[in-house]
């Protein structure tokens, strides 16, 4: 078996992708899907920005969601997250329906996300900024809060113990105490996925988590989704436009052009489909 | 030079989340108590304390209030005068319906009053963002000032439209009402102050009020992190609104003595705004700069004449002193737009590495 998540070692997440590969197995599949979409679509007016896709997202792998620019990659992941509502199909996430959801429900349920813009909280620090990625953990309320003695006091320190560790996995405790607005932009991603990871979250989705960044930065951000994936199991959706760092880093790849999918399968499959080079380099004529 | 926190190693997460890190800040804020709460009850004279004190209090209270909402959860506000007035008058019916009842009691219920409305007028908070959200906070401070004065239930159908405070005791003083010191009276609403601003922090630095910088600084990460904006956004318009009415009610109980719907006026509104914005979104200390910039400086420039028997009338001082404060504020506002605070803090950093500004 040579998927691509052989290239980092023998962590865990490699044997993942063995699931993938025995697709045959029905009975396995079920089990180990956490996330499928069936036949959505999603218009804005006459727009079509998704039409009747369907994919699935299975426990513990890394999934790239690609496509050329304006193809729905974004709409995909904002209906998963819950800011879109597609008009049509069905989304279910971890065995169940998901009925119409708020994207505060989407990340109550585990469900952690990152933006293709940073949308860092420009006011707070580093360590704030994580922090607020613990909120749904965080349960005092606003009588301890006031008093912030006891159990709230107890609690915060708890919560900044577990978001050092991120800190510390992230290798950005140099920046803790900065105000992230006056960041380079490479630090200011790695911050924005360690908000997302102090979710814990089951799902993470990245948008475009390396876009702008130059190869060094790029391979430091790629070793941390890699670790992430391989140390917590999360489960990653990506958007990425660098063919090498999807080919590398994913177990599948989805290829959307113009809201329709035009191949879905592993990064090898992918790459030798007459459909993803036509709609990449163009059809001759 | 004196402002290092050099060797003051923190060792648990205990002690760096602590409000004050820093040593010299810690006895920083305790010579400030000291002063407030010993010096000059001690010292001061009445017209100082009356004057000067009990209204700076009062107003960096209701600053506290208004910059929970606008500096820290982000939503413009322009309705704080009425939201004090809501307190002041709650503060004035439950004072006069319930004459038994412990006035500090009735000052802390009348903020929930000033909270609900605040909820209320807090709503379109929801769909609206920023100077539209600041036009419709103006509907609360027109309809509430309207109901100052046409419902007379309100100031209990006094004759003048005036709600008068009544005498009320605490172990055996006077507190308020015509017979209480000066000095009783700043004792009190100074330990109101101290409580509800330490209140403030601690909420501030929690979950909550982590909820409202997100909703500030972005709503779509803060929702996406499990934030609900309607319950962020209202419970910020609660709080604030809570504290801005019990600032209502302490001014008019402990300060004035009797007050009219122009006590409450939009002029107020923008008097406290403009304390926020030029002491600093964002920050409680800025509130209580602000305050003192905006109401301490003027009367301070206007006693200047008299101090050193300089022969100018009190309308021209009025006038010189108005054009000084309107200086200082664009100066102040082109050295550093995030406020005073920013200020001081820019200053205190210098302060550490001083005299060699690269070690860092």
């Amino acid at each position: 078996m040579s998927t691509p998540a052989n290239a980092h070692g023998d962590s865990p997440a490699t044997t993942e992708p063995g699931v993938v590969a025995a697709a045959g197995d029905n009975e396995a599949q079920r089990r180990e899907q956490l996330l499928s979409v069936e036949n959505v679509t999603l218009t804005f007016g006459g727009v079509k920005a998704i039409s009747d896709i369907s994919f699935n997202i299975l426990k513990g792998e890394i999934r790239a969601i690609i496509g050329p620019n304006g193809a729905g990659k974004t709409s995909m992941l904002n209906v998963i997250n819950g800011f879109y509502h597609p008009q049509k199909g069905r989304i279910s996430y971890k065995g169940k329906t998901r009925k119409r959801m708020k994207p505060y429900q989407a990340a109550s349920s585990g469900i952690a996300r990152t933006f293709q813009n940073v949308a860092l909280f420009s006011g707070m620090s580093t360590l704030d900024n994580i922090m607020s990625g613990r909120s749904l953990k965080m349960k005092r309320g606003l009588i301890w809060q006031m008093l912030h003695v006891g159990p709230a006091r107890r609690e915060e320190i708890a919560h900044r113990e577990h978001v050092e560790h991120i800190i510390d996995f992230l290798e950005i405790a140099h920046i803790r105490k900065q105000p992230v607005g006056k960041l380079p932009y490479g630090l200011q991603k790695r911050v924005e996925l360690g908000r997302a990871m102090a979710m814990e979250p089951e799902l993470l989705l990245l948008d475009e988590p390396m876009a702008g960044m130059n190869l060094e930065e790029k391979e430091d951000m790629s070793r941390f989704i890699l670790d992430l994936n391989s140390e917590f199991g999360t489960t990653i959706a990506l958007i990425e436009h660098d063919m090498g760092v999807v080919m590398d880093l994913a177990d599948r790849v989805v290829v959307l052009d113009y809201g329709q999918k035009i191949a879905d399968g592993t990064p090898a499959e992918v790459q030798s489909n007459q459909n993803v080079i036509d709609a990449y380099l163009g059809v001759a004529h | 030079m004196f402002y290092r926190e050099a060797g003051q190693f923190k060792t648990t997460y205990e002690a760096d989340q602590a409000m004050l890190p820093i040593a010299q800040d810690r006895v920083g804020l305790l010579l400030i108590l000291l002063i407030a709460f010993a010096a000059i009850p001690l010292l001061a004279s009445d017209f100082f304390i009356s004057s000067i004190m009990i209204p700076f209090l009062v107003f960096a209270l209701a600053a506290v209030g208004l910059n929970i909402l606008m500096g820290y959860a982000g939503q413009l506000s322009l309705g704080t005068g009425a939201f004090m007035g809501v307190g002041a008058y709650a503060c004035y019916k439950l004072a006069t319906l319930f004459p038994d009842l412990n006035i500090l009691i009735v000052v802390f219920l009348s903020g929930f009053f000033a909270a609900g409305i605040g909820v209320i007028f807090g709503l379109p908070s929801l769909r609206i963002k920023g100077l539209y959200l600041a036009i419709t906070t103006l509907a609360a401070q027109f309809f509430l000032e309207w109901c100052f004065i046409r419902i007379g239930w309100l100031y209990n159908y006094n004759d003048s439209g005036a709600i008068e405070v009544p005498q009320r005791m605490l172990f055996g003083l006077a507190i308020t009402g015509p017979h209480a010191t000066p000095i009783t009276r700043y004792l009190v609403i100074l330990t109101i102050v101290a409580i509800m601003t330490l209140v403030a922090a601690n909420v501030l630095r929690g979950r909550i009020g982590r909820s409202w910088m997100m909703i500030r600084d972005m709503d779509i990460a803060a929702e996406l992190m499990g934030i609900r904006p309607l319950f962020s956004k209202l419970s910020a318009f609660a709080f604030s609104s809570y504290y801005c009415g019990v600032a209502g009610a302490l001014m008019v109980f402990f300060w004035l003595g009797s007050a009219e719907v122009e006590s409450f006026d939009i002029n107020h509104s923008f008097l406290i705004m403009f304390m926020v914005i030029i002491g600093g979104m964002g920050s409680l200390a800025g509130c209580f700069m602000g305050a003192a910039f905006i109401w301490v400086l003027p009367v301070i420039l206007r006693a200047i004449p008299s101090a050193f028997e300089l022969n100018i009338l009190a309308a021209t001082m009025e006038h010189i002193s108005s054009i000084i404060i309107g200086a200082l504020i664009i100066f102040f506002l082109i050295v550093e737009p995030h406020g005073l605070a920013r200020l001081w803090r820019v200053g205190k950093e210098k302060l550490r590495t001083w005299p060699f500004p690269y070690a860092t």
